[in-house]
C-alpha cells in the first residue's frame, strides 16, 4: 500500500501482466475496464484470421482479438480457461483474448526498458518497451497498434 | 443554471414559437380571420423579441420589431392581412428563423434579404398607417436601430439641457400633463396559469403615480360553486400619472391578451369603460387586514381550504382580494421609501412569482428531457428485454414440465418488459409536423425562385414516429418537395391552357399503416412524362435503346444515379443527384418508395418507413452454423427448392426457376465466406428478397429458425463497418447475431466485389 501510495508520488505506474503460449505482456491498468471468461464469439464475415468475431458485452457488441494469432504466434484455441481483457481504445471497447492473467504490476517509468534493437519491425510496434520483473521479462504492449484503426478499416 | 443553458432554453423557446408564428401564418393565408389566430401570430413574434433583448441579441430584436410593428397593425384592423401582405409575414417569418439559427450557430444571415424585407414590412406599416412611427413602441424596441429622436434635440443641434438622473431614466418616454386615467382590468384564470399576477401589475402601475384600487368580486360565487383556479376579480383603477395611456398599457404589456384591460382618461368616454365592464366597484379598504402578503394563487389556494366551513366564504374571498392589494400598498411604501419596505415587497413578489410559476408548470403537461437520456433508458430497456428472454430460455432449458410458478412468473415479466420496451419508445415517438413545417418554406422559396404559384397541403402531421426517422426524413423529403415543384408543377400560363387552377398543388400526407409510416407526396403537375424519362435513360446508357420496358419500370427510372430529366440544370434540382439519393437514403432507414404517375394529373410519390430505428423485425436463419437475421421488409416470399427447379448456368451460377421465371441463387454462406464451396440448395430455404436495384434473387440459407423482432446495436461503435452486414442484435441466448444487409448482398452477386464502399450506410 505504503509501495503503490508512493509510486504514485513517483509517476509509477500499474500495469496488468498476462501470459500468451510462454511469452509475458503486460498493458496499462488504466486502459483495462474489465476481464472476464471467454464465451463463444460470433465469427464476423470477411474477417482477419486475428479476428474471433464479436461477443455480447451486456449489450454492447464487442470485438475479440486472438492476441496469440495477431502477433504472428499459434491461433489459441479458446477454452473456458482463456480469459478476455476488456479494453478501452481511444473511442472503441475491444476484448484482448489471452491465456491468463498472471500480475499486477507497480513500476515507475525508469524502470521500462526500450524495446531491444534486434526485434523486427513487426514486434516493435506492438512494444513500448521491455520490463524485467524477477528474473522474468514482460513486454509492455501498445494497445494501439494491436487495433489499428486503418487496419480494422481495411480489414 | 449558467447564461447558456438559459440561451439554450431560449432558442428551444424560439423554435416552438417559429412554428407558431409559421403555423399561424399559413392558417390566416387559408382565409382565417379569428383575432386569436392573429394575436398567436403576434405574440410569437413578441416573445422572440422579448428574449432576444434579453440576450443582446440585437439584429434579431430589430427585425423582430419592425415585423412585430406590421403585425400590430393587422392585429388592429389597420391592416389588411390579404395575400401579398401575408406573403411578406412568412418570408419574415423565414428571414426571423434563420436570424435566430444565425445568433444560436454563428452563422451568418442574407443581410441584404433582411432589410429589403424590414423595407418591406414597414413599408405594409406605413402605406395603410400614416403615423405608424407613433405607435406605441414597447420599452425593448429602444435597443432597435433608429433611435427615437431625443425630444430636446432641435436644429441648432447642440442645446444643454438640465437633467437629474431620475428624470433621466424615463427621458425616452413621452412627457405627458399628468392625467388621471381610468383602468378597469378583469384578469381571465390564464392569467395566473402563464404565471402572472394581478398583484404584481397593480403594483407596477403603481409606480406611475397616485391610484386608488376599487376590487369588483361581484363575480365572486358560492363556495360550492368556486373552482379555485378560476379567476373572480376584477379590479377598477383610478390612476393620476404623467407617463401617458402608453406607459399604463406596457405595464399590461405580457397579460393584456389574459384579462380584459379597458383604460380611458377621467372625465373622457369613461362612462363607456364602466357599460363594458357590468360591474359595481366596491371600494375596499387597505388597512382592514394585515396578513402575510399572499400571491393571488395562494389566496386561492386560501379559498380552496376554506371550502370546509361554508361561512367562512365570504372573509376568505374578502382576504384574497384585500392580501393583492395589501401587495400594492407595500409596493406603494417601497417606492416612497425603498428600505425595509422595498425589500419586503421584492420577497413577497418573488414568493408570489414561484407560487405562480409552480401553478403554471403544473398546468402544462410536457417536460423538456435530454435526448442522451432518454437513448439511455432505451438501451438499457433493450438489455432487458435481451436478459429477460435469456432467463426465460435457461428456465425452459432447466425446467421441462413447465408448470412452476418461475414459468408464470416469467410469463408476466416478458410481458412487463414488452410494454416497457413499447412505451419508452412511445417517448421517442414524436409528430412529423415539424419535418412537415418546414417544408412548406421549401415550397415558398422554391415557388419564387420558378415563379410558380404552389399550395402545400398538409395532412396528418400528428403522426407519431421515432425521432430519427423524423430527423432523417428532412433530407429526401426537401429534394423530392424540390423536385415536385420544380419538374412535377407546370407553369401558371401552361396550367391554365390545360385547363387547371393556376395555382399548383402539392400534398404531403403522413398516416400510419401496419406498423409502418406511410409518407404520401403528390402533386397534380403534368405527370412523369415517360417519352422523355425514357429517351434520358437511352441518352444516358441507362437503358439499351430498344428495351422494352412497363409504365412502372420507366418511372422507376428517376431512381437511377445520374439520372436528370431537366433541360436546363436549375439551382434547385436537376443536378442528377436528386431521386436517387433520396431513395438511398429512405432505404437507409429500412424504407420503402414507390411512384406512380399519371401523365396530366400529376404523381404520387409513397415512402413507408418503419416507426423506429431501434428494432426490427427479421427473420433467424441459420448459414454455416452460423445464426444471421434478415431484415423482414426484403423478404419477399420464402421457398424451399426443389432439385428439378434449380439450373447450373455457367461455371458457377445457378437459377432458381419460380413460376416460370428465372432467378439467380446467392448462397449467403459462400458471399459471407462462412463456407469454401458453395452449399447444395436442395438442403437448404431460398428466401426471396427485393433489392435496390428493384431485380430479385434467391438468398439460400441453411434453415429457417422463425420470426423476431430484434434490437438493433451499431457494429461500427467497437469495430467497424463490415460489407454484407448491416448491424448486430443480441438473441435470446445471449449470443452475438448479424444482421444482413440484403441489398450489399445482392451487388456483391451481381459480381462486385463486396467492399465497404460500395455497400449502403449501415443502419442508424
Amino acid at each position: 500500500m505504503t509501495n503503490a501510495a508512493k509510486n504514485l508520488t513517483t509517476g509509477g505506474r500499474e500495469l496488468i501482466a498476462f501470459r500468451v503460449g510462454d511469452q509475458e505482456f503486460c498493458v496499462d491498468i488504466m486502459s483495462v475496464r474489465e476481464i472476464r471468461g471467454w464465451t463463444p464469439a460470433t465469427a464476423m464475415p470477411h474477417a482477419p484470421p486475428y479476428m474471433l468475431g464479436v461477443i455480447n458485452l451486456r449489450g454492447a457488441v464487442l470485438p475479440i482479438v486472438d492476441f496469440s494469432a495477431r502477433l504472428g504466434m499459434k491461433p489459441s484455441e479458446p477454452t473456458v480457461r482463456h480469459v478476455i481483457i476488456v479494453a478501452q481504445v481511444k473511442s472503441q471497447v475491444v476484448g484482448l483474448l489471452v491465456d491468463a492473467v498472471s500480475d499486477i504490476l507497480t513500476v515507475a517509468d525508469s524502470d521500462i526498458q526500450p524495446t531491444p534493437d534486434i526485434a523486427s519491425d513487426f514486434e516493435r510496434t506492438f512494444a513500448r518497451g521491455v520490463l524485467a520483473i524477477e528474473g522474468r521479462m514482460i513486454c509492455l504492449v501498445e494497445l494501439d497498434s494491436v487495433f489499428p484503426s486503418e487496419e480494422r478499416e481495411a480489414a | 443554471m449558467d447564461m447558456n443553458e438559459i440561451k439554450e432554453i431560449f432558442f428551444q423557446e424560439c423554435e416552438e414559437q417559429l412554428a407558431e408564428l409559421e403555423s399561424g401564418l399559413l392558417k390566416l393565408n387559408d382565409g382565417d380571420r379569428d383575432p386569436e389566430t392573429v394575436n398567436a401570430v403576434f405574440r410569437a413574434v413578441h416573445s422572440i423579441k422579448g428574449g432576444a433583448g434579453a440576450f443582446g441579441l440585437d439584429d434579431l430584436v430589430s427585425f423582430a420589431h419592425v415585423f412585430e410593428t406590421t403585425l400590430d397593425c393587422v392585429r388592429s384592423n389597420r391592416l389588411e392581412p390579404n395575400q401579398d401582405v401575408l406573403k411578406v409575414m412568412l418570408r419574415s417569418a423565414d428571414v426571423l428563423a434563420d436570424l435566430t439559427n444565425a445568433a444560436r450557430d454563428g452563422g451568418s444571415v442574407d443581410e441584404g434579404r433582411s432589410r429589403q424585407l424590414i423595407k418591406e414590412l414597414e413599408a405594409l406599416a406605413n402605406g395603410e398607417l400614416p403615423q405608424a412611427a407613433a405607435e406605441p413602441a414597447p420599452k425593448k424596441a429602444a435597443a432597435a436601430p433608429a433611435p427615437a429622436p431625443a425630444p430636446a434635440a432641435t436644429e441648432e443641434g447642440f442645446q444643454p439641457v438640465a437633467f437629474s438622473f431620475d428624470e433621466f431614466e424615463t427621458s425616452e418616454e413621452p412627457t405627458i400633463e399628468p392625467s388621471t386615467y381610468e383602468i378597469a382590468f378583469r384578469p381571465k384564470s390564464d392569467l395566473y396559469a402563464k404565471g402572472n399576477d394581478a398583484t404584481l401589475l397593480l403594483r407596477d402601475l403603481s409606480r406611475l403615480g397616485e391610484m386608488s384600487i376599487h376590487c369588483n368580486t361581484d363575480d365572486l360565487p358560492p363556495l360550492d360553486r368556486m373552482n379555485p383556479e378560476a379567476a373572480y376579480f376584477a379590479w377598477k383603477v383610478s390612476l393620476k400619472t404623467d407617463k401617458g395611456e402608453d406607459a399604463i398599457r406596457s405595464v399590461f404589456e405580457f397579460a393584456e391578451w389574459d384579462c380584459e384591460l379597458e383604460v380611458t382618461l377621467a372625465g373622457g368616454d369613461a362612462g363607456d369603460a364602466r357599460e363594458e365592464l357590468p360591474m359595481q366597484p366596491v371600494p375596499f379598504d387597505l388597512s382592514m387586514l394585515d396578513e402575510e402578503p399572499a400571491a393571488q394563487a395562494g389566496a386561492d389556494e386560501e379559498e380552496d381550504q376554506a371550502v370546509a366551513r361554508q361561512r367562512e366564504v365570504r372573509d376568505a374571498a374578502v382576504s384574497a382580494a384585500e392580501t393583492a392589494s395589501n401587495v400594492v400598498r407595500m409596493a406603494q411604501a417601497a417606492t416612497q421609501a425603498p428600505g425595509d419596505g422595498g425589500r419586503s415587497a421584492s420577497t413577497s413578489a418573488a414568493a408570489q412569482a414561484s407560487a405562480s410559476q409552480q401553478a403554471a408548470s403544473a398546468a402544462t403537461p410536457t417536460i423538456r428531457v435530454d435526448l442522451d437520456r432518454v437513448d439511455r433508458l432505451i438501451n438499457l430497456v433493450g438489455e432487458l428485454v435481451i436478459n429477460q428472454a435469456m432467463l426465460s430460455q435457461s428456465v425452459i432449458e432447466n425446467d421441462t414440465n413447465g408448470t412452476s410458478s418461475i414459468n408464470m412468473g416469467l410469463e408476466e415479466l416478458q410481458q412487463l418488459t414488452r410494454e416497457i420496451q413499447d412505451s419508452v419508445m412511445a417517448i421517442r415517438a414524436q409528430p412529423v409536423k415539424p419535418v412537415f413545417q418546414r417544408m412548406s418554406r421549401i415550397v415558398r422559396e422554391i415557388a419564387d425562385m420558378t415563379g410558380k404559384s404552389v399550395r402545400l397541403v398538409t395532412e396528418g402531421e400528428n403522426t407519431e414516429v421515432d425521432k430519427t426517422v423524423i430527423d432523417k426524413l428532412a433530407e429526401p423529403l426537401t429534394h423530392m418537395i424540390r423536385n415536385a415543384v420544380d419538374h412535377g408543377l407546370e407553369t401558371p400560363e401552361k396550367r391554365v391552357a390545360a385547363g387547371k387552377n393556376p395555382e399548383g398543388t402539392v400534398r404531403l400526407t403522413a398516416k400510419h399503416r401496419s406498423g409502418r409510416i406511410v409518407i404520401e407526396l403528390a402533386d397534380d403537375g403534368a405527370g412523369i412524362n415517360r417519352e422523355k424519362v425514357r429517351q434520358k435513360a437511352i441518352d444516358n446508357d441507362l437503358i439499351a435503346a430498344d428495351a422494352n420496358l412497363s409504365d412502372e419500370e420507366i418511372d422507376n427510372l428517376i431512381f437511377h444515379a445520374g439520372f436528370s430529366t431537366a433541360d436546363k440544370i436549375s439551382d434547385i434540382s436537376g443536378r442528377g443527384v436528386g431521386m436517387d439519393v433520396v431513395k438511398r437514403s429512405i432505404q437507409a432507414l429500412g424504407g420503402r418508395i414507390n411512384i406512380s404517375s399519371k401523365p396530366g394529373h400529376g404523381s404520387v410519390f409513397t415512402m413507408s418507413l418503419p416507426l423506429t430505428l431501434a428494432v426490427l423485425d427479421g427473420m433467424v436463419v441459420t448459414v454455416a452454423n452460423q445464426t444471421l437475421v434478415v431484415p423482414l421488409t426484403a423478404i419477399v416470399e420464402t421457398l424451399q427448392p426443389e432439385a428439378s427447379a434449380i439450373h447450373s448456368f455457367g461455371a458457377s451460377q445457378r437459377l432458381i426457376s419460380i413460376r416460370n421465371s428465372f432467378c439467380p441463387l446467392v448462397d449467403v454462406g459462400r458471399i459471407l465466406n462462412f463456407r469454401a464451396s458453395q452449399a447444395n440448395p436442395v438442403d437448404g430455404v431460398a428466401l426471396l428478397v427485393e433489392s435496390e436495384g428493384g431485380g430479385q434473387r434467391a438468398l439460400m440459407v441453411d434453415a429457417i429458425q422463425g420470426q423476431r423482432q430484434v434490437v438493433i446495436k451499431s457494429l461500427e461503435a467497437n469495430y467497424t463497418h463490415v460489407p454484407g452486414i448491416a448491424a448486430a442484435t443480441i438473441l435470446g441466448d445471449g449470443r452475438v447475431a448479424l444482421i444482413l444487409d440484403v441489398d450489399a448482398i445482392v451487388a456483391a452477386s451481381r459480381g462486385q466485389s463486396l467492399k465497404p464502399e460500395m455497400s449502403l450506410a449501415a443502419a442508424g
